[in-house]
């Protein structure tokens, strides 16, 4: 998404040609000829139904399942030639409800793969720490077993054991599908500012399609054996799914999904509103608004913040503009995604006022200035198809 | 001896088992004290003085635990590793032909094996004795040590696996770990069995508390009847509380 180049990005590239897996005694391979370049420092997230062979696919990457032909190079260097240990070490892996062993406190959990590195011991104990900061948990966790800590504590420590020995590869297999839908919500969260940070390959699977709008860079959507359906951008799978099942897939609200990937900082704000300060006079208003012809002005304290909508027919009464009008019920940030921005639209009933990085008024944002964004991202990618086959444009 | 007791890890609630911890050391050495006061305030014939004096029941009580012991090691060092072995991938379809052995082993009436170990080998003492009682208590141990391990969490193995842990590696710091708790009460149940047949090591020249049960018996002498059988009984419990503790105090941390 952010093409930003200045970052340092610690991801290698992956690329997997022509990897099949064949069980035994089946007649049909659960992965057949899967070939796919992931570019380093990108997420990417494997979506597709129960059964399709995403997580097949991702096993063979650390080679927990061995591919039965075809290619998978890390970094430049061939997975399939190096001890499979070794290799394991060198990629993180997380998974469903964390896989914490239970005997173990959190930071001897944390310390298993520097362990297996050979760290020695000052260098393991800086680094749990510094790892449980980087997910969020206090100093006081690494006592701790993981019995004594809820779902999502427990997520973290999965994702601090998988980084911590800090390799350039992420594996992600379900990791947040065990967890409440807040928890969850706080975890993605956190993992786009880690990755915002770290810049890692990360490989991330999941059959929650809206998880994997929110955190991939592209999202592959695969059918049955693993077969690529759509490779590309979540906004353009969402603007244009390449067939049927993609959009099965995509499922209901494709465009209000597409409001999620938006931010309010992205689009033209209106600036035409007339503001007016908690010091005026009603005449004044009365004045402002006639000359903008205008029947609503926007009350802002001092700081600028806004405080209450104004109607001119409220001026009447008013002797002065310390308590007139109708308090402001929902204001979007500029950092806020669109669909925040509509639902406030639809509470404030037209437009909503947009503030900035203190709280203070910058603009409106209205429906119009919605719904003008979604056309304009559905025309762009109009005519993804017909160049390329569900490549990364 | 009730074999449903070894495949438990509690045997009855928290409760329950933390006053069994207190109270049955207590009983056992009140009891063995009441019965020891008793027989020796008696008025003893020859026969009975010479089975019933401090030197004599220590020399017997001590031979019991040495069969005991080398009984225990005995199961332990092969149970554990035949268990070990029978869950790996590449030995499971073994796992029925040994666990029949062990089984056949524990239904066989402990008497017939020692005795028909002995016609076999021909020897006598502390190793004629201990060999076939290892086998007839092998089996909670062997049976612990395999469900044990096959109940671990698959997806633990494979996390394991996937940060990079080898076999072995994933074995004992995984899997035997998360084992131990069943494996400590399939120990402790063969303890008890090992203690209680111990008493039959007097059939081939073992020595131990059967000494004294089989010369009350056949001297027709209660008090040293009441006397052996007392103390095996005393020693049993006594044993089976030691595995309790070791249960509560060696189980890993982290588990419940």
């Amino acid at each position: 998404m952010s093409e930003t180049t200045d970052q340092k990005i610690s991801g290698v590239e992956i690329e997997l040609a022509e990897v099949t897996k064949r069980y035994a005694g089946q007649k049909t391979p659960a992965v057949d000829g899967f070939s796919m370049t992931i570019p380093a420092g990108e997420t990417i997230v494997f979506v597709g139904p129960s059964g399709c062979g995403k997580t097949t696919t991702m096993k063979m990457i650390n080679r927990l399942i061995e591919p039965t032909s075809g290619q998978i190079t890390i970094g430049g260097e061939s997975a399939l030639k190096i001890d499979p240990d070794q290799l394991r070490r060198r990629i993180g892996y997380a998974i469903q409800q964390a896989g914490l062993f239970p005997h173990l406190t959190v930071a001897q959990n944390i310390a298993v793969v520097p362990g297996l590195l050979g760290w020695d011991k000052k260098k393991v104990r800086d680094r749990v720490v510094e790892m449980l900061d980087l997910v969020g948990l206090d100093e006081e966790f690494a006592g701790r077993f993981p019995r004594q800590l809820s779902g999502g504590q427990q997520q973290r420590v999965g994702v601090a054991r998988a980084l911590a020995a800090d390799p350039p590869v992420l594996l992600m297999d379900e990791p947040f599908g065990a967890v409440d839908p807040i928890t969850r919500g706080n975890l993605q969260d956190e993992l786009l500012r880690l990755q915002a940070e770290l810049r890692k390959t990360i490989v991330f699977v999941t059959h929650d399609f809206d998880e994997a709008v929110k955190l991939g860079d592209r999202i592959a959507v695969l059918g049955n054996q693993s077969k690529i359906l759509q490779y590309d951008t979540p906004e353009a799978i969402l603007a244009n799914p390449a067939d049927d099942t993609v959009a099965g897939f995509v499922g209901a609200g494709a465009s209000l999904k597409q409001l999620t990937l938006m931010r309010v900082r992205d689009v033209e704000l209106k600036t035409d509103l007339v503001t007016v300060s908690t010091e005026d006079t009603p005449a004044d208003v009365r004045q402002k608004l006639t000359n903008a012809r205008k029947t609503y002005a926007l009350v802002l304290d001092r700081r600028n913040r806004p405080l209450r909508w104004l109607h001119v027919r409220e001026l009447a009464s008013a002797g002065s503009l310390a308590t007139v009008g109708r308090p402001v019920g929902d204001t979007v940030s500029v950092q806020s995604t669109l669909q925040d921005a509509l639902e406030a639209i639809l509470t404030e009933g037209g437009n909503a006022a947009v503030t900035g990085g203190r709280g203070e008024y910058v603009g409106t944002i209205d429906i119009r200035t919605v719904t003008d964004t979604i056309q304009q991202v559905r025309e762009e990618h109009e005519n993804d198809h017909e160049n390329s086959a569900g490549g990364a444009g | 001896m009730a074999t449903d007791t070894a495949f438990s890890t509690s045997s009855g609630s928290k409760r329950t088992e933390r006053i069994r911890l207190l109270v049955q050391p207590a009983v056992v050495v009140i009891g063995v004290a009441a019965t020891l006061l008793w027989a020796f305030s008696r008025d003893l014939d020859d026969i009975e003085k010479n089975n019933i004096n401090a030197e004599s029941l220590l020399t017997d009580t001590w031979d019991h635990l040495k069969v005991s012991f080398v009984v225990i090691v005995l199961v332990v060092v092969i149970a554990v590793p035949l268990g070990v072995v029978l869950t790996r991938s590449w030995a499971k379809i073994a796992a029925p032909f040994f666990l029949a052995i062990a089984t056949i082993g524990q239904a066989a009436p402990a008497i017939g094996v020692l005795v028909l170990f002995f016609l076999w080998s021909g020897w006598e003492g502390l190793w004629a004795a201990a060999l076939p009682i290892a086998l007839y208590s092998l089996l909670p141990v062997l049976r612990n040590t395999i469900v044990g391990l096959q109940q671990v969490d698959r997806t633990l193995v494979e996390a394991a696996r996937g940060v990079g842990m080898s076999s072995p590696t994933v074995l004992f710091r995984i899997e035997l770990p998360l084992a131990v708790p069943l494996i400590l009460a399939g120990l402790r149940t063969s303890l008890v069995l090992a203690v209680g047949t111990a008493t039959l090591a007097a059939f081939v020249n073992g020595g131990g508390l059967g000494l004294l049960i089989d010369a009350g018996y056949k001297l027709n002498r209660i008090t040293i009847l009441v006397v052996g059988a007392v103390l095996a009984m005393g020693l049993a419990l006594l044993v089976d509380w030691l595995g309790a503790v070791a249960e509560r105090f060696l189980r890993p941390r982290g588990l419940r």
